[in-house]
């Protein structure tokens, strides 16, 4: 296979698609460093807008918002899904596993704004006021399903003799989950939580559908900002957003990596 | 003590009455749904026994090991370990620690963290601790180990750091599940031979499962061969070998022959047997065979001459051809083809260098073996 690594077809084909993929991220990046108001026209390397946009209060309150939805929610998410996971693969079969299993992945295929109106209605039928508690509920139904698919992934290739060893050796039940299995799982964990808590941080339909007055997130902003006109403001906030993004994803995959090594 | 093996006694436990068995199995059954894994099982293990469950996968072996360790509970019957019945006792709470066959090592932990896991749930002293591990590393030669983890091992460091951990709680009864399958060949000759000498160090009873009938015959005091739930037999290894109780046992341990024989006449222990093609063989057995019955004889293929001239003297003796030969070194295995189309096979140790040897392919040869050679066989 060596041999054709370099070849013209394979050469061009990964051009294509990296560019396909990445050369509107990096306009909007280089643009974000122009010194010019006008968003497609180029005037020069400046910061400023880095430097306008910190000081813009609007956005750092949605920023605020948007942060203490995605940590909050992707912890909730993390802690439920990671036990519907252990659910899932450790109880056996059980009376509807299969509906269950079904019903704990329907979310990931789910239209994300049929999810936000069933939310919005039953948030409304209930008496719930919309407002920050209202995303952070919602965040946590729509990430939930993705920390238990990885996690499952984990549990499922985690050799089972592990946790009889620890009862073998004298660890009760839940001394055996705490000392062998969590800390074997927790890379998996991790790596469930950071997938949540940007997927919080990107999403805009639910967020619509579930906010109030007062907690606007960060993307909705950027939305309501743009239908208004292009700002470089937003090319600034939006870039920042993407290395917080991809500073997670790098982490995610750096931990689990880590983990594999040391899997035996 | 320069008369040491004329003093050293038989250990035999199961042939004095006197003796109290360490574990008792008594009528356990264990069903999984529609699936009998064991069948009925009324078995004693004594006390610095070296026990083996031998047989193929899916007989029960690691069942029982399950049973024992408390992983699983039984249908019906008892356990008992030490006259205590622990059928329901939580694994946690057993006097028994068990080697995984994948060896099960925290791969979070270092080589003494893995070793004192069991000490430290025991809520020992941090110095209480460390000084069983030491002990431990001494034991199993893995002391410049102690802070590496377990990815960091070869397999056959990992097989060590498992052994000693499951040692550490010093437990009445270990349990090994194919311990020694993940190593290779020479590797794993000489760990039998480590295990048998710790084993005899610590005075303790071992009970290893294994698929593997010379890892069983090695260092077993007492092999129990299972098919289906149910022991075939239970003897010593020699026993076993020498004086199998059915077709499957012996076809199961070593190579065999098989000869199916109609008892013509006997007088006293020497009996005339014919086989379907009429030809006589003589048998000198203790077993009682009613005449016109039928049996099977079993002879190893090592107890089979294969030689070119017609044997003399008081053996039984058939002509066939060469049909091919087994070379593995130390020995040749001849499989000869006799006239009615079955085949016998004789195991040679191969005294003389291969180019030397006379005998090869299409020869017609003679098959010849001893009288007490040959076991008869009912079932």
């Amino acid at each position: 296979m060596n041999v054709s690594r370099f070849s013209w077809f394979n050469l061009t084909s990964l051009i294509i698609a990296f560019s396909f993929l990445y050369l509107p991220i990096l306009l909007l990046i280089l643009f974000s460093f122009n010194a010019s108001k006008l968003v497609t026209v180029w005037g020069g390397f400046s910061t400023k807008w880095y430097v306008s946009l910190f000081q813009n209060e609007m956005f750092m309150t949605a920023a605020w918002v948007t942060l203490k939805v995605a940590v909050v929610s992707a912890t909730l998410a993390t802690i439920l899904g990671t036990m519907a996971a252990i659910v899932l693969t450790r109880v056996g079969r059980f009376r509807g596993r299969l509906l269950f299993s079904g019903m704990v992945y329907s979310p990931l295929v789910m239209p994300e704004v049929i999810t936000g109106l069933a939310l919005l209605l039953l948030f409304v039928a209930i008496g719930l006021d919309r407002g920050y508690w209202t995303i952070t509920l919602a965040h946590t139904t729509l990430t939930m399903c993705f920390v238990t698919v990885v996690v499952s992934s984990r549990l499922v290739s985690f050799d089972k003799s592990l946790e009889e060893a620890a009862l073998d050796l004298g660890c009760t039940k839940l001394s055996a989950f705490f000392q062998v299995t969590f800390p074997i799982i927790l890379p998996a964990i991790i790596a469930g939580w950071l997938l949540a808590f940007t997927l919080s941080l990107d999403d805009l339909v639910i967020a619509s559908f579930t906010s109030g007055p007062g907690s606007t997130t960060l993307p909705m902003k950027i939305y309501s900002q743009v239908r208004l006109g292009l700002n470089p403001e937003i090319n600034a906030l939006s870039t920042l957003l993407i290395l917080l993004v991809s500073v997670g994803v790098i982490i995610a995959s750096l931990v689990s990596k880590r983990a594999e090594e040391q899997n035996v | 003590m320069a008369d040491a093996p004329e003093q050293r006694k038989v250990f035999a436990p199961w042939l004095d009455t006197t003796q109290k068995p360490l574990i008792r199995f008594e009528n356990v059954t264990k069903r999984f749904g529609d699936y009998t894994a064991l069948d009925n099982l009324t078995l004693d293990i004594y006390e610095r026994e070296f026990f083996a469950l031998l047989g193929p996968s899916g007989c029960g072996k690691t069942t029982m090991l399950r049973l024992l360790a408390g992983f699983e509970t039984p249908t019906s019957g008892r356990i008992l370990i030490g006259g205590e019945d622990i059928s329901h006792v939580p694994p946690n709470k057993r006097p028994v620690n068990m080697m995984f066959q994948s060896y099960a090592l925290f791969p979070h932990m270092t080589v003494e963290k893995n070793i004192g896991f069991g000490l430290k749930q025991e809520g020992q002293s941090a110095e209480a601790i460390n000084e069983r591990v030491k002990e431990m590393l001494a034991l199993v030669q893995l002391e410049p180990f102690a802070q590496r983890k377990p990815h960091q091992l070869s397999g056959g460091q990992r097989q060590r750091v498992a052994l000693a951990r499951s040692l550490a709680k010093r437990p009445t009864l270990l349990l090994l599940d194919e311990p020694l399958g993940a190593l290779d060949k020479k590797l794993r000759e000489k760990t039998q031979f480590e295990l048998m000498t710790l084993q005899e160090k610590l005075g303790m009873t071992f009970m290893i499962v294994t698929h593997d009938q010379e890892e069983a015959m090695t260092m077993a005091s007492r092999i129990a061969v299972m098919d289906k739930g149910v022991v075939m037999q239970l003897d010593t290894p020699s026993d076993i070998y020498e004086a199998p109780n059915s077709r499957y046992v012996a076809d199961f341990i070593g190579n065999v022959n098989f000869i199916e024989c109609t008892v013509i006449s006997h007088n006293g222990q020497e009996y005339q047997l014919k086989d379907k093609q009429g030809n006589q063989f003589r048998l000198i057995s203790e077993v009682q065979l009613e005449t016109g019955s039928t049996i099977w004889l079993a002879v190893r293929p090592e107890k089979v001459i294969v030689s070119k001239e017609q044997p003399q003297g008081d053996v039984n003796a058939v002509q066939g051809i060469v049909w091919d030969i087994a070379y593995s070194g130390d020995t040749s295995t001849y499989h000869v083809r006799l006239p009615d189309g079955t085949t016998l096979k004789s195991e040679m140790a191969n005294l003389r260098r291969v180019r030397n040897r006379p005998i090869t392919w299409e020869d017609t040869v003679w098959l010849s073996w001893s009288l007490t050679a040959a076991v008869p066989l009912k079932r």
